[in-house]
This record gives structure tokens, sequence and C-alpha cells, in this order.
């Protein structure tokens, strides 16, 4: 119970002990708090920029979206339309190419039938000749008609 | 106790409230007291080592644990350790924001120290009675008190701080003129030239005792509580020497002490720390 020199010693620690937590304990824990408060405040506030980009992103997608279906829907009626103009261009040859077919079937069954009657016409006149050398054998006798014969066959 | 001989009981409290004394015998020759008497008889001119010792071993213990969570303390995700020291902290400057209305960079590592301090102090209470004076009468020490905050030596030098720094801000922040004006012209106030000396010198007087009171009070206070919350202790592990049934009954008690001193060491820590920083908002404001 007595008041000594202890009570100066301990004066004196107290005051070293004061003086060190006020250079190396607070100023670098209140640091660190500060520095962790301004850390949580850029996140937060990252954060929250990270939603509305997400919802301006949602709305670029969005619109990109309508976009593309406009798009493919042009791109499926084009195509509709450059296939109807394909099959009636397909038509169109294809009528062509019938009649282009049908008028050259015209022109050889025209031949041919030219040919067969050229033919034809070479049968009856061999047929005629035929026909006149039998009458004419009934008829002629060679003395007779020899001058003829004989003037054809010079002719030969 | 020293050794295994049968002592009284009132020998018993004694040996536990002396304190192991290096200091100057009367003869002059200097040296450590053999009991309480030789203690008295050194006078000024001693030192309470045991004191000393458990004082300064706590406060480098609190230093050592909160220097290494200060010096790896980082702004991202921290520790067990920087989060107990981190909590510390913001209690300290919840108190400080609240009751100190000036900016000093001083008030707010002060009442950190002080309330760790004294709480580790107080904590020491809480180590049963007989453990560590056992321990060191084992190795030759015959007095160990381990709560400093028993020694008046202690509670006063802490007090003495505080009310050092109670001075020095007054007289820095209004000024001698300012200080003394402080302790004279208040609470009663006149222009009446020949009752002045006379209003001086009351109001030297009630604010000298106030102004005095605050280191006392705040010494007496801690010292008053731990010192009665050891004796107590002690009282109560007397009863370990009276039979199996008192023995069982005392442990009973000292477990109900030691959970009710809990929220007195820790209450005192506070009531000490947030009087400081109290006292030095009241140095650094003009207070009518």
């Amino acid at each position: 119970m007595n008041i000594n020199l202890t009570l100066i010693a301990q004066l004196i620690s107290f005051a070293v002990f004061v003086w060190f937590t006020m250079k190396y304990v607070w100023p670098p824990m209140v640091k660190a708090m500060e520095d962790r408060k301004a850390k949580i405040a850029d996140g937060l506030a990252a954060a929250e920029r990270g939603v509305h980009e997400q919802e301006l992103a949602k709305k670029a997608a969005l619109e990109k979206l309508h976009e593309a279906k406009q798009q493919s829907a042009e791109i499926v009626s084009r195509a509709e339309k450059r296939a109807a103009e394909i099959v009636d261009e397909a038509k169109d040859q294809a009528r062509a190419e019938g009649e282009r077919l049908l008028a050259a079937a015209q022109a050889e069954i025209e031949q041919e039938a030219n040919k067969t009657r050229e033919a034809l016409r070479a049968k009856v006149a061999e047929l005629a000749v035929l026909g006149a050398e039998k009458i004419l054998r009934k008829e002629i006798n060679a003395d007779a008609h020899k001058d003829i014969v004989d003037s054809l066959a010079k002719q030969i | 106790m020293a050794s295994g001989e049968t002592v009284t009981s009132s020998e018993y409290i004694q040996h536990h409230l002396t304190n192991l004394t290096f200091g100057r015998f009367p003869d002059g020759h200097w040296g450590i007291a053999e009991n309480a008497a030789e203690a008295k008889e050194m006078g000024f001119w001693a030192l309470h080592l045991d004191s000393l010792f458990w004082s300064t071993a706590l406060a480098v213990i609190f230093g050592y644990f909160f220097y290494k969570a200060a010096r790896n303390a980082t702004a991202g995700v921290p520790g067990k350790l920087q989060n107990f020291v981190e909590t510390m902290v913001e209690f300290v400057e919840d108190s400080v924001k609240g009751s100190f209305s000036g900016r000093n960079p001083l008030i707010a590592p002060l009442a950190l120290t002080v309330f760790c301090w004294v709480f580790l102090m107080n904590l020491m209470d809480l180590v049963p009675v007989d453990v560590i004076p056992r321990l060191a009468g084992a190795i030759g020490i015959h007095h160990m008190k381990v709560v400093p905050s028993t020694d008046p030596n202690v509670t006063f030098a802490l007090a003495l701080g505080v009310f050092a720094l109670i001075i020095f801000y007054s007289i820095k922040i209004k000024g001698v003129g300012g200080f003394v004006k402080e302790l004279t012209g208040m609470p009663f106030e006149t222009d009446n030239v020949l009752l002045k000396p006379v209003f001086f010198v009351i109001n030297l007087f009630l604010e000298g005792v106030n102004l005095l009171a605050k280191p006392i009070s705040l010494s007496l206070r801690l010292f008053g509580n731990m010192y009665a919350g050891e004796m107590i202790f002690i009282l109560i592990a007397l009863m370990y020497g009276a039979g199996v049934g008192m023995g069982i009954f005392g442990g009973v008690l000292q477990f109900v002490w030691a959970v009710f001193h809990i929220l007195v060491i820790t209450l005192q820590a506070f009531i000490f720390m947030t009087l400081t920083i109290v006292y030095l908002d009241m140095a650094h404001s003009e207070h009518h």
C-alpha cells in the first residue's frame, strides 16, 4: 500500500506504451480500416455500375435480337421471292426447251415425210415403169420397137 | 504460499497483500524486503518489482499483438487477429467520437492503451490467487502480487499520466491565462472590485478540488474495485484450508465471484478509459 518509486517507473512505462500505440499501432490500423471502407464503397459502386451496365446490355441485346429477326424475315422473304423467280425462270426455260424440242421433232417428222414421199415417188415411178413395161410387153415385140429400144439403149 | 509451514489466516492474507519490494533499507543498503514491515520502512525509495513486472509484461503482450496486427494490417480480407484488433480500435474510436469533441491524434491511442492495459492488469485477478505466488515461491521469490491494478502505485501512475495531459492540454488550448481564469473565475463571478479577491480564493479552492479530484477518483476507483475483488478471492481461497465441505463451497463461490468479476474488470477498464476521454475533452473545451 506504499506509494513509492514504483509510481514514477509506472508513469514512465505508461508514457512509453502510449507513445508506442500512438506511433505504431493506431495509425496503421485506422489506415487499413479506412482503406477497406473505401474499397468496399468502390466495390459497391462498381457493382451498381455493373447492374446498370447489364441492364443496358440487356436492352442492347434485345434490340439486336429484334433487328436480327427483322433481318432474317427480310432475308427469308427475299429468298422466297428469289425462289419464285427461279421457278418461273425454270418454267420459262422448260417451256422454251419443250417448244424447241417440239419444233425439232416436227422438222424431223417433216423431213422423214419428205424422204418417204420422195421414196414413194421413186417407187411410183418404178411401178409406173413396171406397169408400163408389162403393158408394153403384151403389145410390143422387140422387132417392131427395136429402134425405140435401141435409141433408149443408146441414151444410156 | 512460499513454504509448506502452517500459517494463520491473517498471515496468509498479509502475505498475499505484500508486494515484492526492492528498495533502500533504513541502514542505506539496497535489497529485497523480506516482509511487509521491511517494505514499509523503505519509504519512497522502493520499487514493487512484481507490479512493474506484470504490468510491463502485460503491456508488452498487448503491444506485441497489436503491433503485429497493425504491421500486417491489410485493407483486404482481415485475419482473426486483425479482426480482433479492429474491433477494439473501432470500439475505442466510437467511444472517443462520442465523448471527445476536439481533434487530437493522441486521445484515441491513449484511450486504447488505457483500456487494454487496465483490462489486462485486471484480468490477472481471474488467475487463482495462489497459482502464480506458489510458482514464484518454488523458484525462491517469496512475495508476488500478480494483479498490478491492486497496487495504488500503478493506478496512481495511470491517473497522474492522465492528469499531466489534462494540465498540459488545458494550458496548450486555453493558454496559461485562460487556464488560471478557468480555475479562479468560476463558478462565482462578480464585477465588484472588493469581492473579487474573495471570490478568487473561493473559486480557486472549489476548482482546485474539482481538478485534483479527477486523478484521485480515477485511480482510487480502479484501485478500490480491484483491491476489494482481490481481497474476496483471497478470503475465498482461505476456505480451501477448512475441510472438504468448505473447500467445495469455496470453489463454487470462487467460480461465481470470478464470473461476476469478469464484468467488474471490463467495466473498470471501460470506466477508466471513458473518464480519461471525458477529462481530456474538458481540458480541450472552454467549459462554464
